[in-house]
């Protein structure tokens, strides 16, 4: 077994997708509009884009791509700060590839590297900490990105420069948490939400449980999914599925990797070195409470933010963009003004067309509700 | 030429340079004795005239990283990559010409290395090295060594592929897995600890595309997919002759240790560089004739028809889903210093 090319198969597509045809023909019988399922993780829309999931979904259902990239609603004012950390000549800033397009309100990472900032890309943190092994005159500060995915590998980072003695390592900490932003999205007033396709690689961390408060105090049903293209299909069956037997539970389609309780050596890591935040700003959605994570006062002496002194400015999202409504299900991306025009992965200007994950990326990479050009008149026959 | 490394002073016109170029360079690329020691090669036009009725001419610099790789190196790569620029053309390739820009301190021994594997790689494809120039940079002025090469070639007659021919219902080919000298380069750089067996596809397409245009003379356009890939190859197609093209994912030939890698760093083999596939647009009456002559070439025996040209604009991809994407082209360098 390969384990991939079993879950692409396509004749056994056609088997989910009848019944989700069936099932969205008997949830929108007694109700106007499509059912709404929002996949959270930038992964799957990743994934939905690429093997053209949307296509084969009948009018009935329809997806809505999720804040679930963490490169896209990193806000302009982090940005910033991460440049201002570069201005120090002290300063290595370490981070990861996808980061560095990301615009802040005057420059990418990528700009003020070419301006002469001392910016290196690293494929792992631990990359960050071997660096700050091999420069012990310079202070190495990883720019810290993700969900709960990526933020034990960090913690473990840390734990392994203070086993070590590296001190002139540091963090800038921008992990943040997915059920706070889903609680932040459901209490939206325009919420056209009915139901959502949870995190994989989020819940192989943090398990199933953290969702049960969308199921008990929303009343959406979640289905956590795989990333292949039968687990997409299949989760859609399963939150389609729960609505029509009128259910509001955590279901885990992801069986082969996440656990109920997550993975408690990830989560013990987590919780030794970082602590919740207040709030944290997310681009395109704003403040939420208890969304993101900073360093714990124990290892201030790791913290980027307690080292250096930063300008933390708020920076207000471009106003002509319409990230917010497309992440809260309320806009399609074409529904934006800018999008494909002012805003495009060359120039983003909002959340959504910063990294391939982003709903706006992905519908303007793949093209998806665009029409085909138009064919250009036939030519003349050639003498 | 005894010195351990290069210095300022093999590109200082005096002469450690002359012992360079005449104990290094020449006696590789010219072993028969070199015809002239002068500042510039020179070609018979009787011999050229015998080959066809024009010349095609082009020039590529090389700044690869890691200069050796599995597969090849800087300096086959040097060479091939202008030969297929060349042969791609229809040209039978004739001439090279080879500058270096060398970094203080390189090893002498890394340098003939380079050399002898440039030489090699002339010999392999039927081509001569027949002037060039060396220059030294200050350490950190340059990375180890840069290579330029440029090439003359000579077009037969009757062979004029172009990317305007195109026309719908064309058919589209190449001569085998794709994204492979990509895949190698990135896991050579040792940063992502991972051990392959993957080579870069580093080989000279002169005899491949003179298969082709035996059975063809009339193919629409040939390209070496290097630098962005077949994607980027594909939509310079569909923009030059405005039409579109529709691969169709299960045809595209992708071996098992490049699409694992891609699975694993978010990579599309569409993009990944490659340095010994060509793609081939021919009408489609030739196509079976193509794709057997390619499949009986020893460099085109998983030779594929991956796609056809089609009405409209812009490259799709159609799915084993029976969806389709469009194959954009590449916004962000997947990586940079492959070529």
């Amino acid at each position: 077994m390969k384990y991939v090319q079993e879950f692409r198969d396509p004749q056994k597509a056609q088997g989910l997708l009848a019944a989700i045809r069936a099932l969205g023909d008997q949830l929108t019988a007694e109700r106007p509009g499509p059912i709404k399922v929002m996949e959270v993780c930038g992964g799957h829309t990743h994934a939905i884009f690429k093997y053209g999931l949307e296509a084969l979904l009948p009018p009935t259902v329809e997806l809505v791509h999720g804040p679930g990239c963490p490169v896209c609603i990193m806000p302009r004012g982090r940005l910033d700060d991460a440049i201002a950390l570069t201005q120090y000549p002290s300063v290595i800033l370490t981070t990861f590839g996808d980061v560095m397009r990301v615009p802040g309100s005057r420059q990418s990472l990528l700009q003020a590297k070419a301006a002469g900032a001392d910016i290196r890309l690293v494929y792992s943190p631990l990359d960050a900490l071997e660096i700050a092994a091999a420069h012990p005159d310079r202070q190495v500060v990883f720019f810290a990105i993700g969900f709960e995915t990526t933020a034990p590998s960090t913690a473990l980072t840390v734990l392994q420069a203070e086993r070590q003695g590296i001190e002139n390592f540091s963090l800038f900490c921008n992990h943040v948490l997915v059920v706070p932003a889903l609680e932040a999205l459901l209490s939206h007033p325009n919420l056209q939400l009915d139901g959502f396709i949870g995190p994989g690689h989020v819940s192989v961390v943090i398990g199933a449980r953290p969702y049960q408060v969308i199921a008990e105090r929303y009343h959406k049903p979640v289905t956590i999914s795989g990333f292949e293209p039968l687990d997409i299909l299949q989760s859609l069956g399963m939150v389609l599925r729960q609505l029509a037997e009128g259910r509001c539970q955590v279901e885990n389609q992801y069986t082969r990797l996440v656990q109920a309780t997550g993975n408690p050596v990830a989560l013990a890591a987590m919780a030794r070195v970082f602590v919740v935040r207040d709030q944290f700003e997310w681009r395109g959605l704003g403040d939420i409470p208890a969304s993101g994570l900073r360093m714990h006062p124990a290892y201030a002496r790791f913290d980027a933010e307690a080292k250096f002194t930063l300008p933390h400015g708020q920076v207000a999202d471009h106003r002509a963009c319409a990230c917010g409504e497309i992440l809260q299900g309320v806009k399609k991306p074409w529904d934006c003004k800018v999008f494909g025009t002012a805003c495009t992965p060359e120039h983003p200007l909002g959340a959504c067309m910063v990294s391939s994950e982003g709903a706006c990326a992905a519908y303007y990479k793949y093209g998806h509700g665009r029409p085909h050009p138009a064919p250009p008149p036939r030519r003349l026959a050639q003498v | 030429m005894t010195d351990p490394t290069v210095t300022l002073a093999h590109g200082n016109g005096g002469r450690a340079m002359q012992d360079l170029i005449t104990g290094v360079l020449v006696n590789q690329f010219q072993p028969q004795g070199p015809t002239v020691l002068e500042d510039q090669a020179r070609l018979p036009l009787a011999e050229l005239l015998t080959l066809g009725d024009r010349l095609a001419f082009t020039t590529d610099s090389f700044v690869v990283d890691p200069i050796f790789f599995p597969g090849s190196d800087i300096g086959a790569l040097a060479v091939n990559g202008t030969v297929n620029d060349l042969a791609v053309s229809g040209a039978i390739p004739c001439y090279l010409t080879c500058a270096l820009i060398l970094e203080e301190g390189l090893p002498m021994d890394t340098l003939r290395r380079v050399v002898e594997s440039m030489a090699r790689a002339a010999q392999q494809a039927g081509v001569t090295i027949v002037t060039g120039d060396t220059k030294v940079v200050p350490r950190g002025g340059a990375d180890k060594l840069f290579i330029n090469t440029a090439g003359i070639g000579v077009m037969r007659s009757g062979v004029t592929p172009a990317a305007t021919q195109l026309q719908p219902g064309d058919v589209v080919l190449v001569n085998g897995p794709i994204g492979n000298h990509g895949a190698a380069i990135l896991v050579a750089r040792g940063e992502l600890a991972l051990e392959t067996d993957l080579q870069s596809d580093c080989q000279p397409l002169h005899g491949l595309v003179e298969a082709i245009v035996a059975v063809c003379p009339e193919v629409r356009a040939m390209r070496d997919a290097t630098r962005g890939g077949l994607a980027t190859v594909l939509n310079e197609f569909a923009d030059s002759a405005q039409v579109g093209i529709r691969l169709l994912e299960e045809q595209l030939p992708v071996e098992a240790a490049v699409e694992g890698l891609c699975e694993l760093l978010g990579l599309d083999p569409l993009y990944l560089a490659n340095e010994g596939k060509v793609v081939v647009v021919v009408p489609p009456d030739r196509a079976a004739a193509v794709l057997a002559a390619m499949r009986s070439h020893p460099l085109g025996t998983h030779s594929q028809i991956i796609g056809e040209v089609t009405q409209g604009s812009g490259v799709y991809l159609k799915t084993g889903f029976g969806t389709e994407r469009i194959i954009d082209r590449l916004v962000d360098d997947q990586l940079p210093r492959i070529c």
